[in-house]
């Protein structure tokens, strides 16, 4: 057997070359597959709904899928649409693919297979004991799935397939793993699934496995009996066996075990070599089967609003008081907060986060160097409350009391803050965070993913 | 001597998800990679030690098809959690760039 799959890039929107796509397409794929998702950009885009690529972007790379999929007569599947991969996610894909459709005269099967999760499901499933955290997971109750913004959930392939098998011509999926996209059709072909899933964990970053990867670009992968070939799309690329290996260690924690709903991917025995200067076969890879089915969720729930100010600290006297003259900004600024709402009986909740930047802003707990003071600092002050209006009222307030905050050293009224332009605070509007490291035990790989067709005639 | 980052084709840190952190020490050379990984200059307990971590945590691996040390940790603090510092983790292996590395 062989399977032939085609990933124009790593994520949708984030562009390819035309030619690389064409070359792609002159190999003859059987299936063009691309991921639209990741929760590395934070919460905030599935606590929001909003996408992280733009339309235009988005629109410009589908449609190019689209024509492809018009000259071979081969599905498309879109993973993690919108990238958060709920709801809001889907329909805004959705509607850029009608759009495309419309304009270009495309005619073809759509289905749309959701990711985001009802909480009542989720509610049931937790009282039954079926929700289990990962390790390190936030705490989890009734409450926290009812407070979620949104929760998605990471379906397997098996969705995906079926949609294929009823007919579909081009998939667009909510939150999916991000190999399902890739590993969904060969499996479907009668591929090796140790095989079909290691080449999806390497087509899913498109041309992130060939050496240099100049500029966003794709990758083909031939999928056979006993061993898989990766190429890069664009002919100045090329991949080694090692780059093809460095692939796996990319935002894993275990580069040789990689859960899927499914099961576990295990590449411990895989050996890589060159199949020609710029292909690479890989042997060896396998798919344990899990005891049980199961699939990740990912949950976003919204903190409050932001309002911060950014201020630089050159005063040595200051510096060698660093921390307790924040401490004191930070206990002063209580009292003044009871102050500027008065005509609340209590003072609207706040959260003051202090960074400092030349210290131990980046690294946090983590950092071995934290006891050094350099000669300047910079002061990150966030404050986050319930309502966006009182963000910004604490903040103002904050930047003004922060300026002046005194030292013993000094006599007299002091600016203790250089500020790079007023006003000093900025509103940063609404946070969120991820509330959920858990998997749920479905029945099956269908029940949390319906899917609905639509026949597209232009 | 020579320090890890000039003997590294690539040191990086990277989010594994919003709740891990993942390090990858990667050579081009064999007999680099070798060498490292024979001196015992980044070890669980050397990471430990610098990153202010108990072992248990810490998972490491030689990744020797990928030339490649491999370490992972539980976020101290959950990505873009209030008070994160590095929602994409890229900036966490700093320490690790300046390890001396005894001659082979």
């Amino acid at each position: 057997m062989e399977a032939r799959v085609l990933s124009p890039c790593g994520v949708i929107g984030s562009g390819f070359p035309e030619s690389s796509f064409e070359r792609g397409l002159s190999m003859k794929p059987h299936v063009i597959a691309c991921d639209g998702g990741s929760t590395d950009n934070g919460p905030a885009f599935l606590g929001a709904g909003k996408p992280n690529f733009s339309r235009s972007a988005t629109k410009r790379d589908l449609k190019l899928m689209l024509q492809g999929r018009e000259s071979l007569g081969v599905p498309v599947i879109v993973g993690s649409c919108g990238t958060a991969g709920g709801d809001a996610g889907l329909k805004w894909m959705r509607d850029i693919c009608l759009e495309i459709a419309r304009e270009e005269g495309l005619s073809f099967n759509l289905a749309l297979v959701r990711g985001e999760q009802d909480k009542a499901y989720l509610k049931k499933r937790y009282k039954e004991g079926r929700i289990r955290a990962l390790d390190p997971a936030p705490p989890l109750d009734e409450e926290i799935i009812e407070n979620s913004a949104h929760v998605v959930g990471m379906m397997g392939d098996e969705p995906i397939a079926r949609a294929l098998d009823e007919g579909a011509d081009v998939v667009l999926t909510g939150r999916a793993s991000d190999t399902s996209v890739f590993a969904c059709h060969p499996v479907r072909m009668g591929a090796d699934r140790g095989l079909a899933w290691h080449a999806a964990k390497i087509l899913e970053c498109g041309a992130a496995c060939a050496v240099h990867r100049a500029r966003p670009d794709g990758c083909f992968a031939w999928i056979r009996d006993d061993h898989f070939v990766v190429e890069p799309l664009n002919p100045q690329m090329y991949c080694t066996p090692q780059s093809v290996a460095s692939h796996t260690l990319y935002e894993n924690t275990d580069p040789y075990r990689i859960t899927e709903p499914a099961g576990v991917l295990d590449t411990s025995r895989s050996a890589y070599s060159a199949e020609s200067e710029r292909a690479v076969r890989v042997v060896g890879s396998e798919f344990h089967t899990a005891e049980r089915y199961s699939i990740k969720l990912e949950g976003a729930e919204l903190v409050g609003y932001q309002s911060v100010i950014i201020g630089g600290v050159r005063d040595p006297m200051i510096l060698k008081q660093l921390d307790s003259w924040l401490d004191g900004i930070r206990e002063g600024f209580e009292t003044r907060v009871q102050e500027i709402f008065p005509d609340r009986a209590t003072p609207p909740a706040y959260q003051l986060t202090i960074r400092v930047f030349g210290r131990d802003a980046v690294m946090g707990t983590l950092e071995p160097e934290a006891g050094r003071i350099p000669h300047e600092v910079g002061v990150l002050f966030e404050v986050t409350a319930e309502d966006q209006v009182s963000a910004n009222t604490m903040a103002a307030t904050l930047a003004h009391f922060a300026l002046h905050y005194p030292i013993p050293e000094w006599g007299g009224l002091i600016s203790t803050l250089a500020f790079p332009f007023t006003p000093a605070e900025l509103e940063k509007g609404p946070v969120y965070r991820f509330n959920l490291n858990h998997v749920v035990y479905p029945d099956d790989p269908y029940e949390m993913f319906p899917s609905e067709m639509m026949e597209v005639a232009n | 001597m020579a320090t890890l980052g000039e003997l590294a084709k690539l040191i990086r840190s990277k989010n594994a998800g919003p709740f891990n952190l993942t390090f990858d020490v990667m050579f081009d050379e064999e007999e680099t990679y070798r060498r490292v990984v024979e001196s015992n200059v980044l070890t669980k307990e050397v990471f430990c030690r610098l990153y202010n971590l108990v072992e248990e945590n810490v998972l490491l691996v030689h990744h020797d098809a990928a030339r490649a040390i491999k370490i992972s940790i539980p976020r101290p603090v959950f990505s873009c959690d209030l008070e994160d510092g590095d929602c994409y983790g890229g900036q966490q292996f700093g320490p690790l760039v300046g390890l001396e590395v005894p001659d082979a």
